[in-house]
């Protein structure tokens, strides 16, 4: 087992072999900045504390430890909680890093922000931070997640920002993310990018890591304050994978506990309209990092399918992968219908609505829940609620 | 580090009073039999050299013109080794051919398989931009085993101190990105351009190639003296659209060249 130590401080950028920083010359001097202003940001009493109060006062932090006592019961008995990212304030974890990010780009003097978005959660996250700050903000989204997620267009316009349709390739994540790259290789003087996931380059996945790992410190000191003890498994769904990242860093020397990843299996692995890249895909470079990609033989990069826009990305952070590899953590997938079917039992079981993303999760909890049996502990993190996942529930 | 026999793009690239031109077309744009029709064509049209594209579903250093190049030629079915072929048939001509693409597809085609079979289809040198110094190796090395010029990018926003590791790293020439940007013409030359270009000039005996929206005789005059090359690439790739061969633009452009 490698120690956490190793496990939390890439080496040149690097975790393992994966990571790295596959970007036009033009981004490398900003991307040293970046990484030198983060550095300093982090190891700064005054940063920290002010990054605390936002935390506290703005996204509503901490979340709750929820015990999810009716699904518990539906699955035979195992005890499973919620960490409740739902309740960050605009409705996903997603402000945990847009917070921070915002909070490095008024430090490096830049008045410009850009982001990408898929299902439109880090867009309104990004357009949030703008509001709250002063700070000018454009967001990249495709035409196909923009009629997914028309209500995220709409809050984000109200918010202040720029939403700039993206027509080209898969009109989706992945197509917004490079339209997004190209922008900050064109504005970089004046802009910083706040990449939605622990995607990219060094130091994006560090960096990303870093402010969304406040989910897994407090998810573990508020669930050892139950009684004493452990969750058994830690269940998160993974897209480019931030919040997964941020509940499992806690845990990563908890070496009884183990961690599952829930990355999104579509119509099924099989029909090659999937998401899922860790389970299915090889090692390559997409948009700055190295880690799994879906890709054909000639390394372009295929069309992936979710229902879940959030999980609808051809990569995955390289972190991820490096964990995969050492297998500390474990990487599944869970098909569309499963998650359509775990959305609608947690919100009438629970009355609470989760996001078609955590709804993998849950999904993959149940099945874990009937191996573990009655006395088993899982906690799943709960990303961001459904609310705008409304249109795909009905439709599916 | 580099070999002592002075390459076949070194001694093209050169300027000798005049400023050379290299034409930029995309391999199986708009399908492959053209792309090395027009390739055969440009390689005699007074070009000092030729760059091939491998197009990739996600260039991040292009704008729009290359990129529908490239979903254009990846629609028609052009692959890594489709591209070679492209390269050769135009290598015969004599035109030393650099190819131009993104890490992943050579990754995924194996990058020690890509170098020697580059090298067998006469190609001179590999231009990747995705790819900066830190990342290079080891396909760097590969490439350099199979005798290709490894040829890096700088860009305005490279501070001067990385100039010089650019530049060691880099043989057949130094790819100068004049715009803080993607590819696409431009109507004026950016401000500070001259300046970098002496700044690179000071630190290489390499020759100095200047690339990104160059598409106009007054930007070539404006350059000439001050650098070996230009390479023009989207405008030519849009004469292509227009079902051009881009020889007539090169024509009109070398005239700005002497």
């Amino acid at each position: 087992m490698t120690s956490r130590a190793a496990l939390t401080h890439p080496v040149d950028g690097r975790f393992g072999a994966f990571g790295g920083q596959y970007v036009p010359e033009t981004l490398m001097s900003a991307l040293r900045e970046l990484e030198d202003m983060w550095h300093e940001a982090k190891a700064d009493p005054q940063f920290q504390l002010e990054l605390a109060g936002h935390r506290r006062a703005f996204i509503g932090r901490p979340t709750p430890l929820y015990a999810a006592t009716r699904l518990s019961e539906h699955f035979g008995g195992t005890h499973i909680h919620f960490k409740r990212e739902d309740l960050c304030h605009t409705g996903a974890h997603k402000l945990n890093n847009a917070v921070g990010q915002a909070l490095l780009a008024l430090r490096m003097g830049k008045k410009r922000v850009i982001a990408e978005t898929g299902a439109g959660q880090h867009g309104v996250a990004t357009a949030t931070v703008c509001a709250r700050f002063g700070l000018d903000c454009t967001v990249y989204m495709g035409t196909e997640d923009m009629h997914r997620q028309s209500m995220n267009v709409r809050r984000m316009k109200l918010l202040g920002a720029e939403v700039v349709e993206v027509t080209s390739g898969t009109k989706t994540l992945k197509d917004a993310t490079t339209e997004a790259i190209r922008d900050w290789v064109t504005n970089v003087r004046t802009t910083h990018y706040i990449i939605g996931s622990v995607v990219g380059p060094h130091p994006y996945p560090e960096m990303v890591r870093d402010l969304q790992r406040v989910i897994g410190d407090e998810a573990r000191e508020q669930y050892l304050s139950l009684d004493g003890k452990l969750p058994d498994v830690v269940v998160a769904c993974v897209g480019g994978g931030s919040n997964a990242i941020g509940i499992f860093t806690a845990f990563l020397d908890d070496h009884d506990v183990t961690l599952v990843g829930v990355e999104a299996a579509g119509k099924g692995i099989r029909t090659g309209e999937h998401a899922a890249s860790l389970v299915a895909g090889r090692p390559g470079v997409l948009h700055g990092t190295y880690s799994y990609l879906l890709q054909d033989g000639d390394g372009q990069i295929l069309t992936t399918h979710s229902i879940s826009a959030g999980l609808d990305y051809p990569g995955v952070g390289p972190e991820h992968a490096f964990l995969r590899d050492i297998e500390r953590v474990e990487y599944v997938a869970v098909a569309d219908k499963d998650a359509l079917a775990a959305f609608r039992l947690c919100t009438r079981l629970e009355g609470i609505m989760p996001a078609l993303e955590p709804s993998h999760a849950i999904h993959q909890a149940g099945l874990i829940a009937r191996d573990l049996g009655p006395g088993g502990r899982i906690l799943v993190c709960l990303s961001g609620r459904g609310d705008k996942d409304m249109d795909s529930v009905d439709a599916g | 580090m580099l070999a002592d026999t002075t390459s076949r793009l070194e001694t093209a690239l050169k300027a000798k009073g005049d400023l050379k031109l290299v034409a930029y077309i995309m391999a199986g744009h708009p399908s492959k039999k053209r792309s090395i029709e027009v390739g055969k064509r440009l390689a005699g049209s007074g070009i000092a050299a030729l760059e091939i594209g491998i197009p990739h579903s996600d260039p991040l250093a292009d704008g729009p013109v290359i990129q529908h190049a490239g979903q254009v030629a990846l629609q028609h079915g052009m692959t890594v080794e489709g591209a070679l072929e492209v390269a050769q048939q135009v290598a015969v001509e004599g035109v030393p051919v650099v190819l131009m693409t993104y890490i992943n597809p050579v990754l995924a085609y194996d990058p020690r398989k890509f170098a020697a079979e580059a090298a067998q289809a006469g190609v001179a040198g590999v231009i990747v931009p995705d790819l900066p110094i830190e990342e290079a190796e080891p396909v760097a090395a590969w490439l350099r085993a199979a005798s290709l010029d490894t040829v890096f990018m700088v860009a305005p926003t490279t501070p001067p101190d990385r100039i010089g590791d650019i530049c060691s790293h880099s043989s057949g020439f130094i790819y100068c990105v004049t715009v803080t940007g993607i590819t696409g013409a431009r109507k004026e030359l950016p401000e500070g351009i001259v300046e970098l270009l002496a700044e690179v000039k000071k630190q290489t005996t390499l020759p100095v190639a200047a690339g990104f929206g160059i598409s106009r005789q007054d930007h070539l005059k404006a350059l000439r003296g001050k650098l070996d090359a230009a390479v023009v690439g989207s405008a030519i790739v849009d004469e292509i659209n227009r079902a051009g061969d881009g020889t007539a633009l090169v024509r009109e452009l070398l005239k700005a060249c002497r």
